[in-house]
């Protein structure tokens, strides 16, 4: 790469400070996985429609794959990696353990990173309504009604509240 | 699926951006929430050499009411203007166009003014912001002008827009009293653009009758136009489900020139908008009696 | 051994989720070497294309770039890939090989089909560069339709071939002839089934490294076998399979395009590698998954029903053409599996069945969850329908009549599967799987008052209800090393690939029952050569059934290891032992026991000698072969509704009742079946890919080719059916595909069903559908019957 074409940000990552020189063409989700080396953040369309990549911007779930590093200059970013607390999970992932609400997994931080501003925002969300903010993310090996049924058992148990 | 390198540009103030656009506006995008603009170059469809990112434009996200107009900022995000209470309490079309837009991640990001400028027939925006008469403000050193949301959308993903101008703002009506309104589409999923939306406004008159009806549709062309046949139709009449049927058609069959494509035919589109059309009538008649909300 | 034990049986939370809900997971792409290369193929636009000449020159000076490499470039390790499965023993076959290359060298013949790679020192970089590889070529017209493919003077997709026949084979049971001017009613019917692609959400990848100093070879691959792919790499590349280890990582979705091998990317990589001795990585990127993975599904069948006034089969003819694709490198496996999955759970004594294989300009074709038994279920599905509406017979009773009976088992079809042996039910039992789910989905009250009612009210709703078999956990063999490790973990490695089918459960389990141990104590390690060599890999829903009996075997062996040990200290007789709670004890002396990693310890001494005829340590190593499949079946239900003006469809619900033999873990079983039917009713309904007659794919995004989300797939009600498989110790059937098989023939009964107040003669002969196609086929076309919408 071209140096002079490099920009220098500073990112907060799950309340850590980096800063990096690079690219403007960099996807934010490149440079979460392969500058910060924070891998859980999977990538599965760069066109903004699987849902794999969901981080949260500010506090709000975003798709890595369609913003550029550069844009997020001075935010702050939040990703799977920054859930579970000294190795306890975060009740959302406990309760996708619970229900078997993953299978391959790949998908899965994307609908984590989904959920927890939506559990936030919807604490008391029906299941209409879940399986609608749900629609942002694919998965291809569940079908879902297990993921709906750890975010029903999230709501009943006050996960967002 | 990588994009192709490109030069940056983030403006802190709209006079720089303004600037930067006098001086390299026809070979720079404007990057705003970038969600149909960064999906385009990751697959190189898209190249520009230049990009001046706007979303330091903190000035231009805002959502305000001035004199029975409705303000809405061009960096507002989606999302915003979703869960905005004002929207909801004056411009309950609006309201019920948001959360049809693609899916909550793209609303974080997504931008209103971003959706205007991009004037993709399929998107809803341009569809409801049409039937709402919208003005759309665009700056650029030059100076600022309004156009008329008619004289806006030109064509298939082009406006009326110079390169050195940016759209800063939109403004519309607040909805009148005893006025009508209906967003409905039909999309394949959850999210999708629609195979074929609806946006429709029907105020009622001294004697209930329709005193000025307007319908747009989405996916029905290459831009947003008025369903002026269907209006005219409508306009003097009373509203009744019979009305709403026989203008629906009148809508289908004179006013739109829908596209062909591998989700839809062109004449299942007219369908749609038939069938559509008469719903979405139906309800904002029922709306605009104070009926329903 | 008990229906459910302490471990077997038991809806036992999975060991691997920990990992892959923190991230922590390595997925193929999560995995970095320093000084790793990127690659970026370069891909034809042009479906079928005689080569001229291909320039790099200017690719080769863009900044990053190491190397550019072209067909010519690979000298002798230029070569057609293996046949991976010969033809089956049948007598009436032609077959004709065609196998991928590594990059096209004269012709290409299929858009997106590789011509060059591009080596630099970053994806981004890479790309740059292939934009910059410019292929001069000749267009020649495209081979895509499957009947003009066959017609006299058709171009040929590969020109030292006579015709675009890829094979020929005619299988039967009984003699269709003879009964064909007998029967009480024949049926006729053209069905058409459209291509899709699994989508798996991760896309394929591998990183290859080739230690020049060590001389050996270390690759990740997103495969389903890295066993094979050992092998072929090693004899590729002149190496000993000693120099060559291979992993298959996490990965992130399977669904049996990630079998296929070797891809042209597979071979290329780690030959970059042992060109350049550095690690060199390729990530596919979501848009050439379109064009650089296999794809499944399109067939052409022109079945015939011959059947008595009383709706019992007499027999069925069925002749199909196969969509091949390009290459034929899966042989004949999924147009075997159609002509045999067609017979489904009916006893139907005259089969007549030939299909014809067609190569096409477009992606290969091998098996896609299912794998070519959608379209056999799908047309013996439908020609039922087709009879009982004309012998005025409901659906359901028509089926009932024709079940096999319980005590015709074993069953034997006399054609040749597609694991070579010939077709045989091992076991079944048909009725109570229907009954169970006419009651789970209300069958009599729908009909009888939910319908009529709904339509009252301007409601369209529809009814389904269809069979299937599928044949399942196929040979060879799997193997299974178990090992009482002496902190008292017990490890467990077997050769198959995982890609999210809850094995580190699963065989955790089934040895956790033998051993007495507890299941989070049990370290399951799949895909890693250097862990265990011997395997085929993860496909035909056998890894339970294979691995998994394998494991059961091992452990049986260790079991008896440790119980000879443990009754020398603890001075009793092997039949006197317990395993449980992670001890041996002696049974009903509270205090003579021994921790099984205390025990492990005591196998491997420090001191004293091994004795002869014994082995150290509690290790054992079992091999499972079954002689054939197991058939596993089950009943689909569905009430759905269909919004007659937008002919938008809406599932109401969803019933499956799955035989699938002894369950291991019914959470993981229950959820390969719901992950089955939203793949089934995304091919039903939502995913089909468009090609133009000149091979270019329009749909080639996520946007565009339309994966079902949460709103599209209801929460599935599961019943199960347990009829052991004899031919296994564990009982166990396979599970994996039976969610997919029947969804295109239960929406089609279903939507028929809401359509008949509008459209009484719609018989609908194709899958996929959507809202456009049922508007096709309710109103006509725009050139039968313009305008009938309004009417």
């Amino acid at each position: 790469m071209h140096d002079e074409t490099k920009v220098q940000i500073t990112v907060s990552v799950n309340g850590e400070t980096y800063t990096r020189l690079i690219e403007p063409r960099l996807l934010l989700s490149d440079f979460l996985r392969h500058e910060l080396k924070l891998t859980g953040t999977n990538v599965g369309c760069e066109h903004g429609v699987c849902g794999a990549c969901t981080v949260l911007l500010d506090g709000e779930s975003v798709r890595s794959c369609i913003i550029f590093a550069v844009q997020v200059d001075g935010q702050s970013i939040e990703t799977v990696e920054g859930l579970a607390k000294n190795d306890t999970l975060h009740p959302l992932q406990e309760l996708f353990h619970q229900e078997h609400a993953l299978q391959c997994g790949f998908c899965t931080p994307g609908f984590l990173m989904t959920l927890v501003p939506f559990l936030r925002d919807n604490p008391t969300a029906d299941e209409a309504a879940i399986r609608q903010a749900l629609s942002g993310n694919l998965c291809r090996c569940t079908g879902y009604a297990n993921i709906v049924a750890a975010v029903k058992k999230a709501v009943e148990s006050g996960v967002g509240r | 699926m990588k994009p192709a390198p490109f030069k940056y540009f983030r403006p802190e103030s709209l006079d720089e951006a303004l600037a930067l656009l006098a001086k390299h506006g026809d070979e720079a995008k404007v990057l705003a929430g970038g969600q149909s603009l960064i999906p385009a170059m990751n697959f190189r469809l898209a190249q520009p050499a230049i990009l001046i990112d706007i979303n330091r434009l903190s000035a231009l996200s805002f959502i305000e009411e001035k004199r029975g107009q409705m303000h809405i900022g061009a960096l507002t995000r989606h999302s915003m203007v979703e869960r905005h209470p004002l929207v909801a309490q004056k411009a309950p079309l609006l309201a019920e166009t948001m959360p049809n837009i693609a899916h909550v991640q793209i609303r974080n990001r997504g931008t209103f003014g971003g959706s205007i400028a991009h004037a993709d027939p399929a998107a809803e925006l341009p569809a409801a912001m049409t039937v709402r008469g919208a003005r759309i403000c665009l700056r650029s050193t030059r100076g600022e002008r309004w156009v008329d949301a008619p004289q806006f959308f030109v064509g298939l993903l082009t406006t009326a827009m110079e390169p050195d101008e940016l759209l800063t703002e939109v403004a519309f009506d607040e909805l009148p009293k005893k006025t009508g309104w209906c967003f409905v589409e039909v999309a394949r999923r959850h999210g999708d653009y629609a195979l074929l939306g609806v946006a429709a406004t029907v105020r009622l008159g001294m004697m209930g009758k329709v005193k000025d009806a307007r319908i747009c549709f989405v996916s029905a062309g290459e831009t947003p136009a008025l369903a002026t046949n269907a209006q005219d139709a409508l306009n003097g009449q009373a509203p009744s489900a019979e009305l709403a049927k026989a203008a629906a058609q009148i809508a289908a069959a004179q006013d739109i020139d829908p596209p062909s494509d591998i989700h839809a035919s062109a004449r299942f589109r007219r369908h749609l908008a038939t069938k559509l059309t008469e719903r979405a009538l139906n309800t904002a008649f029922a709306r605009a009696r104070g009926e329903t909300r | 051994m008990s229906r459910a034990g302490r471990a077997f049986g038991q809806r036992a939370r999975r060991n691997e989720d920990y990992d892959l809900l923190t991230g922590r997971a390595q997925f193929i792409d999560d995995i970095t070497l320093p000084d790793t290369l990127h690659v970026a193929f370069v891909r034809s636009d042009l479906a079928h294309a005689r080569i001229n000449s291909i320039d790099t020159t200017e690719a080769r000076k863009m900044p990053g770039v190491v190397a550019v490499y072209t067909a010519a470039d690979l000298g002798d390790y230029w070569a057609p890939g293996p046949l991976l499965v010969p033809p089956p023993p049948v007598k009436r076959l032609e077959f004709f090989e065609r196998t991928q290359v590594p990059l096209a060298k004269d012709k290409v013949v299929y858009a997106g089909e590789p011509y060059a790679a591009v080596v630099a020192t970053s994806r981004y970089l890479a790309e740059d560069a292939a934009a910059l590889v410019y292929l001069d070529a000749d267009p020649l017209d495209a081979v895509i339709d499957l009947e003009a493919a066959l017609a006299a003077g058709s171009p040929r997709v590969h020109e030292d071939l006579a015709s675009n026949v890829a094979a020929k084979v005619t299988q039967f049971k009984g003699d269709y002839g003879s009964i064909e001017q007998s029967a009480d009613l024949r049926i006729t019917q053209r069905f058409v089934y459209d291509r899709g692609t699994a989508a798996a959400i991760e896309n394929r990848g591998i990183l290859a490294h080739f230690d020049p100093k060590a001389q050996k070879l270390l690759v990740w691959d997103t495969t389903q076998a890295p066993i094979p792919i050992r092998g072929g790499l090693a004899r590729m590349l002149g190496l000993a399979v000693s120099q060559v280890h291979v992993i298959a990582p996490n990965i992130g979705g399977g669904f049996g395009p990630k079998i296929m091998m070797f891809y042209p990317e597979e071979v290329v990589v780690p030959w970059i590698s042992k060109q350049l001795g550095r690690p060199v990585k390729w990530i596919e990127d979501r848009h050439e998954n379109f064009y650089a993975t296999t794809q499944e599904r399109g067939q052409i069948h022109d079945a015939e029903l011959a059947i008595s006034k009383d709706g019992r089969i007499v027999g069925v003819k069925d002749v199909f053409l196969h969509d091949n694709g390009a290459h034929n490198p899966y042989g004949l496996t999924v147009p075997i599996n159609s002509q045999c999955t067609l017979i489904g759970p009916y006893d139907i004594p005259h089969y007549h069945s030939e299909f014809t294989a067609v190569f096409t300009n477009r992606v290969t074709v091998t098996p896609y969850r299912g794998a070519g038994r959608q379209h056999g279920v799908f047309v013996m599905e439908r020609l039922l329908d087709i009879a009982a509406k004309k012998l005025k017979i409901d659906p359901v009773e028509i089926r009932r009549r024709n079940y096999i009976p319980p005590e015709d088992f074993p069953k034997a079809q006399e054609v040749i599967y597609q694991d070579f042996a010939e077709l045989v039910y091992d076991s079944g039992n048909y009725l109570p799987a229907l009954e169970k789910a006419l009651v789970h989905i209300d069958y009599e009250r729908f009909r009888k008052e939910q319908q009529p009612q709904a339509l009252a009210e301007g409601r369209h709703l529809g009814i389904g209800v269809v069979s299937y078999i599928e044949g399942t956990g196929i040979g060879p063999y799997e193997g299974a090393r178990v090992c009482i490790e002496p902190g008292g973990k017990i490890s467990i490695a077997t050769g198959i690939g995982t890609q999210g089918q809850g094995h580190y459960t699963a065989f955790a389990q089934v040895v956790a029952e033998i051993l007495g141990a507890d299941i989070k104590d049990i370290h399951v390690v799949t895909g890693d050569t250097r862990e265990f060599h011997w395997g085929s890999g993860t496909f035909a829903s056998r890894g339970a059934v294979v691995a998994g009996n394998a494991c059961h075997a091992a452990a049986l062996k260790v079991r008896e290891k440790a119980a000879t040990l443990a009754a020398t200290l603890l001075e009793s007789s092997p039949d006197q032992l317990e395993f449980c709670d992670g001890v041996v004890r002696v049974a009903g002396s509270a205090d003579k026991k021994i921790s099984l990693g205390d025990l492990a310890a005591q196998a491997n001494p420090l001191r004293g000698a091994v004795k002869p005829g014994t082995e150290p340590g509690l290790e054992a190593t079992a091999y499972f072969g079954p002689d054939r499949g197991a058939t596993a079946s089950g009943v689909h239900a569905i009430v759905l509704e269909v919004d007659v003006e937008t002919m938008m469809v809406a599932i109401k619900r969803y019933v499956v009742v799955h035989d699938c033999g002894r369950v291991i873990n019914p959470l993981i079983v229950e959820g390969q079946i719901q992950g089955g039917v939203a793949q089934g009713i995304g091919n039903a309904f939502y995913e089909q890919l468009h090609v133009d007659e000149n091979g270019q794919l329009l749909n080639a995004s996520l946007m565009d080719f339309l994966l079902p989300t949460a709103c599209d797939v209801p929460t599935v009600i599961s019943d199960h059916v347990e009829t052991p498989s004899p031919l296994t110790p564990l009982g166990v059937k396979g599970a994996g595909e039976a969610g997919t098989i029947p969804v295109g023939a239960l929406y089609a009964q279903a939507l028929e069903d809401a359509l008949r107040p509008i459209a009484p003669d719609l018989t609908i002969c194709e899958i996929p559908l959507s809202p456009n196609r049922l508007f096709e086929l309710v109103y006509g076309d725009e050139k039968t019957s313009p305008g009938r919408e309004n009417a």
